[in-house]
C-alpha cells in the first residue's frame, strides 16, 4: 500500500458527516444509520463492510437520498459532496446528481434493469438525459460501453431485453450503465454476491478496469465479504449496530483489527489457505435487535472484552493514529496525532 | 479408511424439456450425467461447483426426492445390507428416510412458520417413530434442542421469534430426530451472516464427532467446504471433474477448471502474493445443450480438439485423488 502523501483535506470527494437515517416501526424507532461519517478521496476504493441490519445499505441508500419516507427519514448530519452539502439540494438538483456525478450497480441486476425495455434503451436513457447526446451518439456511446464491459457486438445486444443476459452479463451491462457518464462516485451494493465465483472474479476485475479506462471514478464498495474488500479497496470502514467502529486502509486492517468486532469477524473466516485450527473461532451470541440495542457500545452484548464501562457509556470513534478510527474505550490513541479522549 | 455409507455409480438425473402446442419432449437437461463417488462412513464429502452444476440435484437424487434417469444409489442400511436406492418404490423408501435426512439452505423458508419449534422438530418423529409416546417425544425434541446449542423452553415458541442462525439451528435439531446416519446439506450455512456461519460449522462439526455422523455438504464456498470437509468432488455442468483428499485438491488441483475455481476465491488478506488469477473467458454453457466430450473444453485453456471426442474419465493422480482430464 502507498501512503497517501497530500493533505486528506484537498482530496476528499464525498465526506459524510454525523448520518442519522431512522425509520418508523410500529411506533418504535429504529435507528438504522445512527451517527455515521466517513470520508472517501478522489480516485479511491472504499470498502464499507458490515453484516446485515448493520446500516450499510441504509447508509448508501441515504448518500443518493433514496430512502423511502415514509417510514424513513434522515435525521440529521451532512452529506458533503464536492463540499456541497447533497442533503440540502432540492430534488430536481439532487436528479441531476444521481446516474450524472454518483450512480449506483444494486446486487440484483434482474430487479435493478427493467424487464419491459432494451438494454440499449436503458443504457442511452441517462446519456441522452445527462449528457444532453442525441439518439444515435447515445448508441454509438451505449455499444462502446457493452464492448468496454466485455459483452461482444455490443450493437446489437442494445436491442435485446434483460432476459435474453445471462446473471454476468446483466452485471455487466450494470456496470456500463453506471459508468458510462463517467460519474465521480460509483456506489456497488453488494454487486457480486448474487453471482458465481468465477463470475464475481470477472465482475471485481472489470470494474476496477473500466473505472480506470472511463473517468477514475472514486468506489464506494458495499459488502459483507470481508474477502472481497481485501483484494479491491484501499480504505475500509466497519459496521455495526448502526455505527462505524473502525476505519483503516486495507493492509493495517487485516494485518492486525484494533477493534474486538473487526478481530471477530476476520477470526472467523475459515482460511484454507493456512493450518487449519479444529475448531473455528466465533463470535458469540446474535446481532441484537435494531430496535432494542445496548445502552452502551453497540457491540457489548457479544465482545469478549467487555468491561463494566462499555455497557454504560458508548465509546467515541477516536483516531488512533494517522488515518486509522476505531470506536472502543480499551483501544487508546497513541500519544502522537492526540486527540481528546475518554477518560483514563 | 472406512467403508462406503453411501455409492454412486453412473447416476443420471435427465429432465425433460417440453414444448410446443401438444408438450412434446423436446430435449433434456441433463443436470447429473454420468456421476460416480462414495460417501465414507464418518466423513464429510464437500460437493463443489457453480450455479447450474448440478450439485443440488445430487443432493435431492440422493434423497429420492427426484426421479432418477439412470444408474445406481446403493445405500448400507443399519443392519448392514446394501440396497440400491434408485429402484425402491416410494413405500419401501420411506423407512430408509429416517436413516437419510436433508438440511435445507434457508432457514425461513425451510420452517413452517404457524408450527412451534417443538412440533417442527417432533415431525419426523410422528412418521417414523409413532410407538413414541408423548412423554418420550417431548424429552427428545428437549434433549435434540440442547444438542443443538438451543434451550428445551425454546420449544413453545415459533420461527419468527428466532434468528437466522438459531433457526437453522432449528433445522439440524429436525434433520437429527430420528437419529439418520447421513445427511445431505445443501448450502446449510450461505444464507448465514460471517459471525453465525463460524457457529453453525462448529456445530456441524461437533455433532459428526458425537453421533458419528456422515454428510454430504453441498456448497458454493470454497474456504468453507475445504475447512468442514475431509474429501472434495468438484463438479462442472452434470459432470465429476476431480475428487479427493480436501487438502490435497485445494493444494495441488489438477483439473484446469478446479485450479480456475481456486483462483477466483477471495481471501481475506491483503498481503498474500497470489499467482495470476486464471480468467475463464465466457460463461457456463447452457446444460441445455452441453459440449460435446468434456463438458469444460469451450472455457478451457489447454483444451485441444481431442477433447471434443468422449467425456474424459476420472484418471487416479495421486493416492485417493482423481482427475477428469487426459492433458492435466
Amino acid at each position: 500500500m502507498n501512503p497517501h502523501e497530500e493533505s486528506d483535506e484537498e482530496r476528499v470527494l464525498l465526506e459524510v458527516r454525523d448520518l442519522k437515517t431512522w425509520f418508523d416501526v410500529e411506533g418504535r424507532t429504529a435507528k438504522a444509520v445512527d451517527g455515521v461519517s466517513f470520508r472517501i478521496r478522489e480516485n479511491e476504493v472504499f470498502g464499507l463492510v458490515g453484516e446485515s441490519g448493520s446500516g450499510k445499505s441504509v447508509t448508501s441508500l441515504s448518500i443518493l437520498r433514496l430512502i423511502p419516507d415514509p417510514p424513513g427519514r434522515i435525521v440529521g448530519g451532512e452529506i458533503l459532496f464536492r463540499g456541497k452539502d447533497l442533503l440540502k439540494l432540492s430534488w430536481s438538483e439532487m436528479r441531476k446528481i444521481r446516474g450524472n456525478r454518483i450512480s449506483m450497480i444494486f446486487q440484483e441486476p434482474m430487479t435493478a434493469l427493467n424487464p419491459v425495455f432494451t438494454i440499449g434503451f436503458q443504457l442511452t436513457e441517462a446519456l441522452r438525459r445527462h449528457a444532453g447526446m442525441s439518439k444515435e451518439q447515445a448508441r454509438d456511446r451505449a455499444a462502446e460501453m457493452l464492448e468496454l464491459v466485455g459483452i461482444p457486438d455490443g450493437g446489437r445486444r442494445l436491442k435485446n431485453f434483460p432476459h435474453q443476459f445471462s446473471g454476468g452479463m446483466r452485471q455487466r451491462a450494470m456496470i456500463a450503465m453506471a459508468l458510462s457518464l463517467e460519474p465521480d462516485l460509483l456506489i456497488a451494493d453488494e454487486p457480486t454476491t448474487a453471482l458465481d465465483v468465477t463470475i464475481q472474479a470477472q465482475i471485481l476485475e472489470l470494474m476496477l478496469e473500466v473505472r480506470k479506462k472511463t473517468g477514475n471514478s472514486s468506489i464506494l464498495l458495499i459488502t459483507h465479504d470481508l474477502a472481497v474488500v481485501a483484494e479491491t479497496c484501499r480504505r475500509v470502514a466497519v459496521m455495526y449496530g448502526g455505527k462505524i467502529q473502525e476505519i483503516a486502509d486495507v493492509g493495517p486492517l487485516f494485518r492486525a483489527p484494533l477493534h474486538p468486532y473487526t478481530r471477530g469477524l476476520l477470526l472467523s473466516l475459515p482460511r484454507p489457505d493456512k493450518e487449519k485450527p479444529p475448531r473455528l473461532s466465533t463470535i458469540p451470541g446474535i446481532v441484537p435487535s435494531i430496535l432494542d440495542m445496548p445502552k452502551g457500545c453497540k457491540f457489548a452484548t457479544r465482545c469478549p472484552e467487555r468491561t463494566e464501562r462499555c455497557d454504560l457509556e458508548e465509546p467515541e470513534l477516536r483516531e488512533i493514529e494517522p488515518g486509522r478510527y476505531c470506536r472502543c474505550h480499551l483501544v487508546e490513541p497513541l500519544p502522537v496525532g492526540e486527540r481528546k479522549g475518554g477518560g483514563e | 479408511m472406512s467403508r462406503p455409507l453411501l455409492e454412486l455409480k453412473d447416476l443420471k438425473v435427465h429432465y425433460p424439456i417440453h414444448g410446443g402446442v401438444f408438450l412434446k419432449r423436446i430435449g433434456e437437461v441433463k443436470a447429473v450425467d454420468g456421476v460416480s463417488l462414495e460417501i465414507r462412513e464418518g466423513e464429510t464429502l464437500g460437493l463443489v461447483g457453480e450455479s447450474g452444476c448440478g450439485k443440488t440435484t445430487l443432493g435431492k437424487a440422493v434423497m429420492r426426492l427426484l426421479k432418477i434417469t439412470g444408474g445406481s444409489i446403493l445405500f448400507r442400511r443399519k443392519d448392514g445390507t446394501v440396497q440400491d436406492l434408485a429402484r425402491l418404490s416410494r413405500g419401501e423408501m420411506r423407512p430408509i428416510r429416517a436413516e437419510i435426512q436433508m438440511i435445507y439452505q434457508d432457514p425461513y423458508s425451510s420452517l413452517n412458520p404457524r408450527w412451534s419449534v417443538g412440533d417442527i422438530v417432533a415431525e419426523p418423529l410422528t412418521v417414523h417413530e409413532p410407538e413414541l409416546g408423548l412423554k418420550e417425544r417431548d424429552d427428545r425434541v428437549a434433549w435434540l434442542l440442547e444438542k443443538v446449542g438451543l434451550t428445551p423452553e425454546q420449544a413453545f415458541r415459533y420461527p419468527h421469534e428466532f434468528s437466522g442462525g438459531q433457526r437453522q439451528r432449528v433445522g439440524i435439531a429436525r434433520s437429527l430426530a430420528t437419529r439418520p446416519r447421513l445427511l445431505v446439506a445443501d448450502e446449510p450455512v450461505s444464507a448465514l451472516d460471517v459471525s453465525i456461519q463460524a457457529q453453525v460449522i462448529n456445530l456441524m462439526m461437533d455433532l459428526q464427532e458425537e453421533f458419528g455422523l456422515t454428510y454430504l455438504f453441498i456448497a458454493h464456498d470454497l474456504s468453507v467446504v475445504e475447512h468442514i470437509s475431509h474429501r472434495i468432488a468438484v463438479m462442472y455442468l452434470g459432470n465429476l471433474v476431480e475428487y479427493g483428499p480436501a487438502g490435497e485438491v485445494y493444494r495441488n488441483p489438477v483439473h484446469p477448471y478446479t485450479k480456475a475455481l481456486l483462483s477466483a476465491v477471495p481471501l481475506p488478506d491483503p498481503d498474500l502474493d497470489r499467482p495470476e488469477r486464471i480468467r475463464l473467458e465466457g460463461e457456463i454453457p447452457s446444460p441445455l445443450n452441453k459440449p460435446s466430450g468434456c463438458p469444460f473444453r469451450t472455457r478451457c485453456p489447454i483444451a485441444k480438439p481431442s477433447c471434443a471426442e468422449e467425456v474424459p474419465a476420472l484418471l487416479e493422480v495421486s493416492t485417493d485423488h482423481f482427475a477428469a482430464c487426459p492433458l492435466a
